[in-house]
């Protein structure tokens, strides 16, 4: 039996005016798990940090900690830490003052204080800087302290809300692999969030994406990569074309779909599909291939080419008005802007979405 | 000099020209008047002096100094345990209380202070309202006598100075980032602690701010003595205006003005020596 270190279960939370920032989530979470809580802002993951923190008591619902319901428990006796989005050093104490807030606070003894910030400091790669005051650091090192003010409590769960944010693109990338190794070493249970699905894919165990104070789909991020439910999780995390066609013949492990003005054979894997259906399939850009292969009778105009962060990206104009991406790895492709192409993609590459909706 | 530097001056002069003239002219003045020797009848003598401030050292001028700095302690204590949590709720209201709460404090300074503490005369008299409301409670059998005393001068004090302290201490408290109180909670404050070991040392600029806007006004503000302490208890600032007006020794109210003023200077310096260190501190 694994050990669950968090539970949401139905949590609602209501803003003033009716609506609702959390409509009824519910979450499972392993002890030493890395989970991130991936959506744009306004979903309501903030919300979700702070009800688990303590700082906030939802509408309906419960939190349980361990096994205990602590859903109207005081933050400060959950054995909660939070690294927040703005830092939120104290300003009139040093960075040791700071660090050991939480130990002075259970009045551990001065020298285990001294030892055990100076080891917090050290894993944060901050030796020796106990007496700066934090208005004397970069942003990235007041980020450093405000993890290590959380990390030297030893919280079961620490949660970290946006902690990247505002740094700039390199420092985040090497600050997501420290703390990646970090959390693998404390074993601590962490839930991450952002609104960056690169650092969500890069750093988490499993996502949990939201949108409208739901989540969409939780799951590995080679689950929410491959095989995402629905086509606000597809077109969320990694770029996706959303494309809706009907159902004309039913194989074995594979149907034939009317797409546009062509036919394309997809994979169905588990589902079972009845011919005439109307089905949503989401084929991600870099498996969307062009050339001269004209079978499937797709065909799409050119619009425009792009590069961006190492691919070529190419809009392409269908019949029927929508547009769609394909990309790949290089600078230019053989083909011109305005030209007219042939396009396809294989079978396995396409994933059926928004089946759900269909029995709701 | 730069043609910008040169306007700068010409902007200033005037401004120079004023705080010369009606402030330094002036405190020159008293101060040269203080080692004038006084005529028996009206004046002074322009001979080199200092029996005015001798005559200060007698026991009778010292204690009225004294009278003067415990009540000028008395009542900014007072003013700071009740305009400290007034300005801090304050900062924490929401919007709509906030401005209400400031139009109530801002609202006294539309009447005159005489006559807003003619008010207290009748609140605080034997058959005044607040005896009347206390025997009506059944909490006291005679009338308490507050007026003309030592209490009822303290009430006035605090009345007329807690505005400022509150206004200090609020907006010091309005610039608190409060996510930091959340931050202590997280970390295993409870919400007492919370406010000791975040909130106030960094509201604490406000309190300190507020000690210096209360004190020095209350050391030389001697009307609220006057009407609400009956003739019993003399302050400095009495004394002066008796030496100017009925006792026509301007020589020797010069002499106290200064000593007054050279005093409460020196406590406010000794006083931000010892919280300039933390204020220091505590700058972001």
């Amino acid at each position: 039996m694994e050990d669950i270190s968090l539970e949401l279960k139905n949590i609602e939370k209501h803003f003033r005016d009716g609506k609702n920032v959390l409509d009824g989530i519910s979450l499972s979470i392993r002890q030493g798990e890395f989970i991130t809580l991936l959506g744009p802002s306004g979903c309501g993951k903030t919300t979700t940090l702070r009800i688990i923190a303590g700082l906030e008591v939802p509408d309906s619902g419960s939190v349980w900690l361990d096994g205990k319901d602590v859903t109207n428990l005081e933050p400060e006796k959950r054995d909660v830490n939070t690294v927040f989005q703005s830092y939120a050093l104290f300003p009139h104490m040093t960075v040791g003052d700071n660090v050991g807030y939480g130990l002075k606070l259970k009045r551990t003894p001065k020298k285990i204080i001294r030892e055990e910030v100076a080891r917090a400091l050290k894993m944060v790669r901050l030796e020796g800087y106990e007496k700066r005051k934090p208005s004397q650091l970069s942003g990235g090192q007041r980020q450093r302290v405000a993890i290590a003010r959380a990390i030297v409590n030893h919280p079961r769960i620490l949660l970290l809300d946006e902690p990247l944010g505002a740094l700039d693109l390199q420092l985040r990338r090497a600050m997501q692999t420290e703390l990646k190794h970090l959390q693998k070493q404390l074993g601590i249970t962490f839930v991450y969030i952002t609104h960056d699905q690169e650092e969500a894919i890069n750093m988490s165990d499993r996502i949990a994406v939201m949108k409208n104070g739901k989540f969409e789909q939780i799951g590995t991020p080679d689950e929410i990569y491959n095989r995402p439910r629905t086509s606000y999780v597809a077109t969320f995390v990694g770029n996706a074309n959303i494309l809706r066609g009907r159902v004309e013949t039913v194989l074995s492990g594979q149907a034939l779909l009317q797409v546009n003005e062509g036919k394309v054979l997809v994979d169905t894997r588990e589902e079972k599909l009845q011919i005439g259906e109307a089905v949503t399939i989401a084929v991600r850009t870099e498996n969307i291939l062009m050339d001269e292969d004209c079978g499937c009778g797709l065909k799409a105009v050119v619009e425009e080419k792009s590069f961006s962060a190492g691919q070529l990206r190419m809009v392409l104009r269908l019949n029927d008005g929508q547009q769609i991406v394909a990309s790949r790895y290089g600078i230019d492709a053989d083909v011109k802007v305005g030209q007219q192409v042939c396009w396809r993609f294989q079978s396995a590459d396409a994933v059926l979405v928004d089946r759900e909706e269909r029995y709701a | 000099m730069r043609k910008s530097e040169k306007n700068a001056v010409w902007m200033v002069l005037p401004l120079y020209l004023f705080t010369l003239v009606f402030v330094a002219g002036p405190l020159l003045y008293v101060a040269a008047l203080s080692f004038a020797k006084p005529n028996e009848g009206y004046g002074v003598t322009w001979s080199f002096t200092l029996e005015n401030y001798k005559r200060i050292l007698e026991p009778v001028y010292l204690s009225t100094f004294a009278g003067s700095f415990r009540l000028a302690v008395t009542s900014t204590l007072a003013i700071c345990l009740i305009g400290y949590p007034f300005g801090y709720f304050m900062a924490k209201s929401p919007k709509k209380t906030k401005k209400r709460a400031m139009l109530l404090l801002m609202a006294p300074f539309w009447v005159n202070s005489l006559i807003r503490l003619y008010g207290w005369i009748i609140i605080l008299q034997k058959k005044g309202i607040l005896n009347w409301i206390l025997r009506k409670l059944g909490l006291i059998e005679k009338p308490l006598s507050i007026l003309y005393s030592y209490p009822a001068i303290v009430i006035g004090m605090v009345y007329v100075l807690l505005p400022f302290m509150a206004l200090s201490v609020f907006s010091s408290a309005e610039k608190m980032d409060w996510s930091l109180v959340e931050a202590a909670r997280d970390l295993g404050a409870s919400g007492f602690r919370a406010f000791w070991t975040v909130t106030f040392p960094l509201t604490l600029p406000g309190l300190l701010s507020g000690v210096i806007l209360t004190f020095i006004p209350s050391m030389g503000l001697f009307f609220i003595a006057d009407i609400l302490g009956g003739n019993k208890i003399v302050l400095v600032g009495s004394l002066i205006q008796e030496q100017m007006t009925r006792g026509s020794n301007w020589a020797f109210a010069s002499a106290l003005a200064m000593v007054l003023m050279i005093l409460t200077t020196l406590i406010i310096l000794l006083y931000r020596k010892v919280s300039n260190v933390k204020e220091l501190e505590e700058m972001r």
